[in-house]
């Protein structure tokens, strides 16, 4: 039976039928459907992990006790998880064990678009690259083989124009591999430096040569011989692109096991052909190994390593065939950035805050609230990565001390990013006397990815009933005194107003603990479908303070400010901030 | 012949339902296809683009400029902003819908006027409709997006192919009918 399916969904299917037992992973786009589809699959233990490197650990550890097991995360997810790689890649496996990178070129919902093929060589771990839904899950069920085959893990990436693809699948039926038996094998599974280095020497002799004789054999590097005046050398999507621009007028060489990289192939390919090119994404990682060889080839002189690949790029680059110019139009549209919801909880908070935009320096994190950096409510001088909203926030503080400055510093986390990686930050902050301010927003779920647990939830990733972990609670115990520590409605502008103003005046860690559902939780729609603001017109001077608030709801058309009450929530930040109190609240919250 | 479709948006405006309806229908009457979306921060006001080729052999997923041979706007500035994909000559369906960005809503920018006017003076093919106002009509404002689509299988000429039960496999029970009658409005159009 074939069934159109998106890479993610494919990759799932594929561990189904691989007989894979356990899966963990925290969100992160383009990668989240992986791990919300193989939880679908009841033979699966699935787990949303505190984070990646948890993930990771979760997946090791059930490989070594004997079950086929993946790791699933977005790219920069992999540098969390990077601890566990390199060293799991020492000890190997017992059943299989997969991580998936889901690499974002283009950077379409990502901080950066680095190449974790890079990973592998660097970590000396198995390399697969699918190029479409159906290889997704051919390969992810050869990978859990390689896996066990070679005693390493894989690591197996894929890309945003693949896991959010569909494309028609076969599907397989799953078989059942069972566990395997585990002994214990110090010398296998305990790192310690005298078993590290017997390792490290058993890898360089013997695994990675076995598995450079295998990328030199297997049908996943394949050469595809058509006319020989040009050869490709690409992998992933790229191919793709590139046989929709030359279809079967080139020979190609198609990588699919990606590290090690087959010597030999590319030999045998480049003698094959009269001019060879490398088609790759992002960076120039097969490009480097076949010059290196010392095989004459094109790439990166004329391919960007910035952004992502396509048709149009490559007709470009190799055939010099510029793009026949389509309509331009004189009418500009406007920009239409992704802005926080109506009825949001982290407007109320932000609008407090952004009255001390003077006196405040802020360093935000990764979530939805990154979008308070824009305009009108400006709440951001820096975004890095998970967590360092609190961490970075500790040094920026440290300088602005230094200098002088006598700006405070307020650190911005959501619930699930405190989690992952915010404690640790806000462990050292009490721990180093640190004078920022910590906010955390709990709307209790994971939001920007699309609402997944996570450990504050209440709930697993199957839906189940679990413990819910105590978030204020934690920061009491992490050290912050009962009286720095406000828990405020976010809805609520004198409860944010006065948590802003209390930050201001501390002179030990402070932390603000919002709490207000994601006004997109289902449950949340129904509760407060009914409930609206409306503006009356005869009260209204249109001072457009509502308008600074950056409400999707409010708008002012026609020199008249209106309300969207179909999108208003009744959240009522806009009532409070109102001068003139010109903004009534409606309807009735259902039961 | 490989024909390629984009279908843009703003988030919550269901056209990534619409386009899985598309690719599963046509996956169906025996095309290759492949369909690629962009959804990253799209619930939260965002622009939502999908991309559909089908043909006998499709291999890359992504259109690229000037090479939509249909563009299918759920709104009136985003069908401005991705005008330059289409290839010349192609069909742009538009719904004449506004939805104002944020930057707009705060004062900051304008919505601009006269969109409609420029796009009837430099395209060749223009279908446009207001398919929200069409779909409030039939009770039911969140159908839009399914008028939408019988306006796309209309002009692509694929409606041999058994829709409704694409409807009926994709939307809940409940809406059947309200969602049904849209369809058919949008292909009568």
């Amino acid at each position: 039976m074939k069934k159109l399916m998106t890479g993610n969904e494919a990759i799932a299917r594929g561990a189904y039928e691989a007989g894979c037992l356990v899966a963990a992973a925290y969100p992160g786009t383009p990668s989240t459907e992986i791990l919300e589809n193989v939880s679908t699959y009841k033979e699966i233990y699935s787990e949303w992990s505190t984070n990646e490197k948890v993930a990771l650990e979760v997946a090791a550890g059930a490989s070594i006790a004997g079950a086929r097991s993946l790791a699933a995360m977005k790219h920069v997810g992999l540098n969390v998880a990077a601890d566990p790689l390199f060293t799991i890649a020492y000890e190997g496996v017992n059943g299989g064990l997969v991580i998936i990178t889901a690499d974002e070129p283009g950077m379409h919902s990502s901080q950066n678009e680095q190449d974790n093929r890079l990973f592998a060589p660097h970590a000396k771990v198995a390399l697969m690259e699918p190029s479409d839904a159906q290889e997704c899950k051919d390969y992810i069920k050869e990978a859990f083989r390689i896996s066990e085959e070679y005693d390493t893990p894989v690591l197996f990436k894929v890309t945003t124009r693949i896991c959010h693809s569909k494309s028609a699948v076969e599907l397989g039926e799953r078989e059942e591999v069972g566990i395997k038996e585990y002994t214990k094998n110090p010398k296998k599974y305990i790192m310690v430096p005298a078993h590290s280095k017997i390792k490290h020497i058993e890898m360089e002799k013997e695994r990675i040569p076995r598995l450079q004789e295998f990328s030199n054999t297997t049908e996943l590097n394949k050469i595809e011989w058509n006319d020989r005046k040009i050869g490709i050398i690409t992998a992933g999507a790229s191919y793709l692109h590139a046989k929709e621009v030359f279809g079967d007028s080139v020979s190609y060489l198609k990588v699919g096991f990606s590290w090690p990289l087959p010597d030999k192939k590319f030999k045998e390919f480049a003698q094959g052909v009269d001019k060879v090119y490398i088609i790759e994404e992002n960076e120039p990682y097969m490009e480097q190994y076949i010059k290196a060889m010392g095989i004459l080839c094109t790439g990166k002189e004329i391919f960007s390593v910035c952004g992502e690949m396509s048709p149009q790029i490559i007709r470009e680059a190799i055939l010099g065939e510029k793009v026949e110019e389509g309509y331009s139009l004189e009418v500009v549209a406007p920009s239409r950035p992704p802005a926080l919801c109506a009825g949001c909880p982290h407007r109320g908070i932000f609008y407090a805050m952004s009255k001390y935009k003077n006196k405040i320096h802020v360093t935000s994190d990764i979530g939805c609230y990154t979008l308070g950096a824009m305009e009108p409510l400006n709440i951001g001088d820096t975004v890095i990565c998970m967590g360092a909203g609190i961490s970075a926030g500790i040094g920026f503080d440290k300088v602005n001390q230094m200098a002088e400055r006598n700006r405070k510093v307020f650190g911005i986390v959501g619930d699930s990013t405190f989690f992952h990686s915010g404690m640790t930050g806000l462990v050292d902050a009490v721990y180093n006397k640190s004078n920022m301010v910590t906010v955390i927003l709990d709307n209790r779920i994971t939001a920007m990815t699309g609402h997944q647990e996570n450990p504050g939830t209440g709930k697993s990733i199957s839906g189940i009933e679990s413990p819910q972990i105590d978030l204020v609670g934690l920061v009491k115990a992490i050290g912050v005194k009962e009286e720095n520590i406000r828990v405020i409605d976010p809805y609520d502008m004198d409860a944010n107003k006065e948590a802003v103003k209390a930050a201001m005046d501390a002179t030990e860690p402070f932390v603000i603990v919002t709490k207000q559902p994601c006004a997109l939780i289902k449950d949340v729609q129904k509760r407060r479908a009914n409930l609206y603001c409306q503006v009356n017109q005869e009260v209204c001077r249109k001072c457009k303070t509502c308008l600074k608030i950056g409400c999707p709801a409010i708008s002012m058309k026609d020199g008249v400010v209106s309300m969207d009450t179909a999108m208003c929530n009744g959240c009522q930040v806009c009532l409070q901030v109102c001068p003139f109190h010109a903004i009534e609240a409606f309807g009735e919250e259902v039961k | 012949m490989t024909k390629s479709m984009l279908l843009v948006g703003v988030g919550g405006q269901g056209t990534i339902l619409v386009s899985k309806i598309l690719s599963e229908g046509l996956l169906e009457e025996g095309y290759d296809v492949k369909m690629a979306e962009i959804h990253g921060m799209a619930q939260r006001g965002g622009s939502v683009t999908t991309q559909i080729r089908f043909g006998d052999k499709v291999y890359s997923p992504t259109i690229n400029k000037g090479e939509a041979d249909v563009l299918v706007s759920f709104e009136k500035i985003e069908a401005l902003r991705y005008v330059p994909m289409m290839k010349k000559g192609a069909t742009l369906i538009v719904n004449e819908e506004e939805i104002w960005p944020l930057p707009v809503l705060a004062g900051l920018e304008d919505y601009p006027q006269g969109v409609m006017e420029e796009i009837n003076n430099k395209l060749e093919s223009v279908v446009s409709v207001n398919a929200r106002a069409i779909a409030e009509e039939l009770g039911e404002p969140r159908s839009a997006n399914i008028v939408m689509l019988g306006l796309m299988v209309k002009a692509l000429g694929i409606d041999s192919i058994d829709w409704i039960s694409k409807i009926k496999k994709f939307l809940p029970e409940k809406v059947h009918e309200v969602n049904i009658k849209a369809f058919e409005k949008g292909i009568s159009l």
